[in-house]
């Protein structure tokens, strides 16, 4: 059935630190590790970029092209009509790299290559420069919100007929340095994590991660569909009340739909036990729907909800949720309907809602 | 669905002066403040000429009564002064019940601090208040504090085409009916790391800057910010607000040509043109008045002169650059650019191209030499182009005009 004011998920690209690039293979395998940082598996990059231009690119250009291809190809789409990226902290490796070679140097003999791509939107122009695509290209760095809010530009330029297909992702790259700055300020657990333990032990912290997702949105129905994407929405803690099951209600309304009909509910559950309050009131009202997680496997990191969108449109598209996901495995009956509840550090909320086409 | 956005509110902070009014006089008086290096301990000090915002981080914290021990970069200070002038100007906080979103555009975001102290960072935890500031939502989410806004907002980063692009989201969330009015625009203050970056890359001016001039030279880089309050015709009948102008238009294209440098026929610029002129519904003709990206370096200038010839067949309007008064502000240049776009559209004048006097040979138009003043100016363009082939472009028209 299609509507005129769907969103259909067509493509997916995931570059995460599981096996996530091959879209006929769903979590069959984990990486399972003992670490507090999870960094990406990645591909041999020489598969989707030419060695002259290679040699030169930061890491995270690379995941983001990598991941970007992949979801163009099974998307079957060779020039989307928008190109929009979310990264919360763009290319820190070449940020890194050009800060520390300018304080050492002491400003002399700085050479511009890393200072070039440390602008965070590098990924998606070096994705327009390569399809030569000259078409709209935007870039959002809002910490927690950037995907979302790349997500919700493509869905205004579908809705607002301006485009008809969207290359959509979020993506962050974890160094040396910002693990080392995060981990002094507390984020991470002191101890390694093992990654199927994470969410059962109460500590402080979480496990670092990283990754790039990429989808590809597209106002008609293809031969691929996942997903149709009918809701977002971002909310602030700073909001006073901050009333969870209102604002839950209030935006599934809007969406059409109603807490009754959620099958499965996918939440940002990090293993810093400080952070699951949000997680637990809103599962707690959510009494007949299954409960599933990603961050054990993701990391956590500021658009981490991109590996929750691409997980969560693979459970609709295979109509199961794997194993090593399930917190409360979901009724019997088929999982048309899925909420996505993240929050970075308990300031930037986000709900995204997909269903079943 | 709105159909119509406004621009009721301005706030502005550059080097030419700490509000709207300081900016608009020094204007007026044709001065530009592009000299040496005062505020940043750089080796570059006596290299480069640059504009700075005239008041130390510690002024701008004092003045703003913030305590010592806070934790501001100097982006979100200059953001926090402009935002809260643009706001108070819509008396946005007369209007309870509005549906208010801040979009913010930045790219070196807390540099400042962050240059100051990662080795610090990495190595023991006295400066730890400052980490939180390094990433470019920090100067956004504080600036919302300050003006109590706590519902949607977002950052954008397209570098120097950032604040362009926040205006032109900010447009689209309206006119989607996602928000009743927005605070939209742009932050930036100048580093060590950007102001060594575009050294390394050959593109700065130790000179003040001759944008359009056949002995350009590079850049003068700038900092401050300056913000739009946008509100929705239906928010308009409610505010009441005065309307100073309409956004009847964005443009947003990507050259994808090179990472840093424009194509030698501006094909990206030409696209984010023809983009913002199609949504305005207006004919080349009709447009009065350019405010060109005109960074002064070989390559953007020759770029947009073509762009702007090939769009432009018939007359060319009057094109300046205003670059030559408030230096290169990267990310706060499209919405510090608009807002001398929209003055100089109230005041009926042309703002000049200064420092100009060789035409470039390669051009068939040459910018506003002088100031022009009496000039029924109608609709002007904005345009903002970025690393990465992020192109920009605004116009805006006087209301009441058909």
């Amino acid at each position: 059935m299609t509507n005129v004011n769907a969103i259909y998920i067509n493509g997916l690209g995931n570059l995460s630190p599981q096996k996530t690039t091959d879209s006929s293979r769903f979590l069959d395998e984990v990486n399972r590790v003992q670490s507090n940082r999870l960094a990406c598996i990645e591909p041999n990059y020489r598969d989707f970029i030419s060695p002259d231009i290679l040699r030169r690119m930061g890491r995270l250009i690379k995941m983001g092209i990598a991941s970007s291809r992949i979801c163009l190809e099974d998307a079957g789409c060779k020039m989307p009509d928008a190109i929009i990226t979310g990264t919360g902290l763009g290319c820190m490796e070449d940020t890194e790299k050009f800060l520390t070679t300018m304080v050492r140097n002491k400003e002399e003999l700085l050479t511009p290559t890393s200072f070039i791509q440390s602008t965070h939107n590098t990924v998606s122009a070096q994705i327009a420069l390569l399809l030569k695509c000259h078409n709209y290209n935007f870039t959002y760095v809002h910490r927690g919100w950037s995907f979302e809010s790349a997500l919700l530009d493509a869905m205004i330029q579908l809705r607002n007929g301006r485009a008809s297909t969207v290359l959509a992702g979020g993506m962050d790259e974890l160094t040396n340095g910002s693990f080392e700055i995060t981990r002094r300020l507390g984020h991470w657990r002191t101890k390694p994590a093992d990654t199927f333990d994470l969410l059962k032990t109460t500590a402080r912290g979480s496990i670092a991660g990283e990754g790039s997702a990429f989808f590809l949105l597209s106002s008609a129905p293809g031969d691929n569909t996942y997903a149709v994407l009918s809701g977002l929405h971002t909310f602030n803690r700073k909001a006073s009340p901050f009333a969870l099951p209102r604002i839950l209600n209030e935006f599934l309304e809007r969406s059409g739909t109603s807490p009754g009909e959620i099958d499965l509910a996918v939440c940002g559950f990090n293993g810093d036990t400080s952070s699951a309050g949000p997680y637990k009131e809103l599962t707690g009202s959510l009494n007949s729907a299954g409960i599933a997680a990603w961050k054990h496997l993701s990391g956590e990191y500021m658009t981490s909800s991109a590996f929750a969108l691409w997980m969560s449109s693979m459970i609709i598209k295979n109509q199961r949720v794997p194993e090593a996901a399930v917190i409360r495995a979901p009724g019997s009956g088929a999982i048309k309907t899925i909420l996505i509840y993240n929050h970075y550090l308990d300031l930037n909320h986000s709900f995204i809602l997909i269903r079943k086409p | 669905m709105p159909s119509r956005i406004f621009v009721t509110g301005l706030g502005f902070i550059s080097g030419l002066g700490n509000n709207v009014q300081e900016n608009l006089n020094s204007l007026l008086n044709l001065r530009s403040n592009i000299g040496p290096i005062r505020h940043i301990d750089t080796n570059l000090k006596h290299e480069l000429a640059v504009s700075e915002v005239s008041m130390t981080s510690d002024e701008l914290m004092r003045d703003a009564g913030l305590p010592d021990d806070s934790a501001y970069s100097r982006n979100a200070l200059l953001g926090i002064i402009a935002a809260k002038e643009a706001f108070s100007h819509a008396k946005l906080d007369k209007h309870p019940g509005l549906n208010i979103g801040l979009i913010s555009g930045t790219t070196v975001g807390g540099m400042d601090e962050c240059e100051k102290y990662y080795q610090d960072f990495l190595t023991n935890d006295s400066k730890n208040r400052f980490i939180e500031t390094y990433d470019c939502a920090d100067s956004t989410e504080k600036i919302a504090d300050h003006l109590g806004l706590k519902g949607f907002m977002t950052t954008i980063s397209t570098a120097c085409s950032s604040a362009a692009n926040s205006i032109g989201f900010a447009a689209r969330m309206m006119k989607a009916g996602k928000l009743d009015c927005a605070v939209a625009g742009g932050t930036e203050s100048l580093t060590r790391f950007h102001l060594n970056g575009f050294n390394a890359l050959k593109i700065l001016d130790k000179f003040p800057c001759r944008p359009f001039d056949a002995t350009r030279n590079g850049i003068n880089l700038g900092e401050g910010a300056a913000y739009l309050v946008l509100e929705t015709e239906e928010t308009n009948q409610k505010t009441g607000n005065p309307v100073l102008c309409e956004l009847v238009g964005y443009g947003n294209a990507c050259e994808a040509f090179h990472q840093t440098a424009s194509s030698p026929d501006g094909a990206g610029a030409y696209l984010a043109m023809k983009k913002a002129l199609d949504m305005s519904g207006e004919t080349p003709d009709a447009i009065d008045y350019i405010n060109a990206h005109g960074t002064g370096t070989d390559n953007n200038d020759l770029s947009e002169g073509r762009a702007i010839e090939k769009l432009f067949t018939g007359k060319i309007p009057h094109v300046s650059s205003t670059k030559p008064f408030t230096g290169h502000m990267t990310s706060a240049a499209g919405s510090a650019e608009a807002i001398i776009s929209i003055l100089g559209m109230q005041q009926g004048i042309i703002w000049p191209n200064m420092n100009f006097s060789n035409p470039m040979p390669e051009l068939k138009f040459q910018p506003a030499g002088e100031i022009i003043r009496g000039v029924d100016i109608k609709l002007v363009m904005s345009n903002s182009f970025g690393f990465g082939g992020n192109d920009s472009t605004l116009i805006f028209k006087k209301h009441g005009v058909h």
